[in-house]
């Protein structure tokens, strides 16, 4: 009998911790970000043409030529890409060079979009059916990545820049040329 | 009735910028069947076991995002180019991880959900067969 009750205590116990296991992960924010599992890895090839006449298309080779840089993977349609111009500015301003890739868009679109956010990009490539998105892990828009001067992915900022995720952009860039 | 109309304009006004998209047509593979048979079975059978990442408790093939037609591209010509759709799915797994596959995979981390079953019947059964044991043994005796 004294044994019958230690083990009832046992399942007791075991489905508290149950319960309190689900009321912990229930409380907890939901989060939906997709990370890709493409960052530490080279940036695969890929070669797109240019979108605006004003920047030249975006190659995986323009990406290793020694230089880090940030990618942005934006479209004009996308409203917090629109948000976060200031910051991609700030970046430009504070030394980054900054490459894009436009994401189902057209070119009136971009160059319209350009005019009005302001345009910090070295080149953009664009990527009518989101194969470069896909290929570099990315749902959505808009992400940036940090590539390092040999074509390698370090770092992936998902959803748009805010004001204090410029001083660590600017970090990771700094690591990815060290 | 003006008041309504006023209403309802500011509605739709409120409406339009979340209905921002792009006005790109969709990848020629979004909604375009490939001509081989076995082919389009193959990608569609694929189709119906990977998430649509925008849509997220969607498979790309229920999904009318662009992003969704945009993989379903993808898989038709990984599919059509001679891809198996266990390669086809490991290069989706590779960018995105396990989360894009609706396919149960036994790894690492999941083992636990596949073993822990399992033990339990195991369990169950070793004390069904000893209570019910011990009992007839008593009938018996």
């Amino acid at each position: 009998m004294k044994r019958l009750r230690y083990s009832l205590w046992i399942i007791v116990g075991i489905a508290g911790l149950l319960f309190g296991l689900f009321a912990y992960q229930l409380s907890q924010p939901k989060d939906d970000f997709v990370q890709s599992a493409m960052v530490g890895q080279a940036i695969p090839e890929f070669d797109l043409p240019a979108v605006v006449e004003s920047r030249p298309g975006l190659s995986s080779a323009d990406l290793a030529d020694g230089e880090p840089r940030l990618l942005n993977v934006f479209a004009s349609w996308c409203i917090p890409c629109a948000a976060e111009a200031p910051q991609l500015d700030a970046l430009e301003r504070a030394g980054a060079n900054i490459v894009a890739v436009a994401i189902r868009d057209r070119p009136e679109d971009v160059e319209r979009f350009l005019e009005v956010y302001g345009n910090p990009f070295t080149r953009i490539g664009r990527d009518d059916i989101s194969e470069v998105q896909l290929a570099i892990g990315s749902s959505g828009v808009p992400e940036t990545f940090v590539i390092d001067g040999n074509g390698v992915i370090t770092h992936q900022h998902i959803g748009d820049i805010r004001e204090d995720d410029v001083p660590r952009l600017l970090e990771e860039l700094r690591k990815a040329g060290s | 009735m003006m008041r309504w109309r006023l209403a309802l304009l500011a509605a739709m006004a409120f409406t339009l910028p979340a209905a921002a998209q792009d006005r790109m047509p969709p990848a020629p593979y979004a909604y375009t069947q490939l001509d081989d048979p076995t082919k389009e079975q193959q990608a569609r059978e694929l189709m119906h076991t990977l998430r649509c990442l925008k849509c997220q408790s969607q498979s790309i093939a229920d999904s009318d995002a662009p992003m969704a037609g945009d993989m379903r591209h993808q898989v038709r010509t990984r599919i059509a180019a001679g891809e198996s759709p266990k390669e086809v799915r490991a290069w989706l797994v590779s960018r995105y991880g396990d989360y894009v596959s609706y396919e149960p995979q036994v790894s690492s981390t999941t083992w636990p959900l596949f073993v822990l079953p399992l033990v339990l019947l195991l369990l169950a059964g070793t004390i069904l067969f000893r209570r019910l044991g011990a009992r007839t043994r008593e009938d018996s005796a």
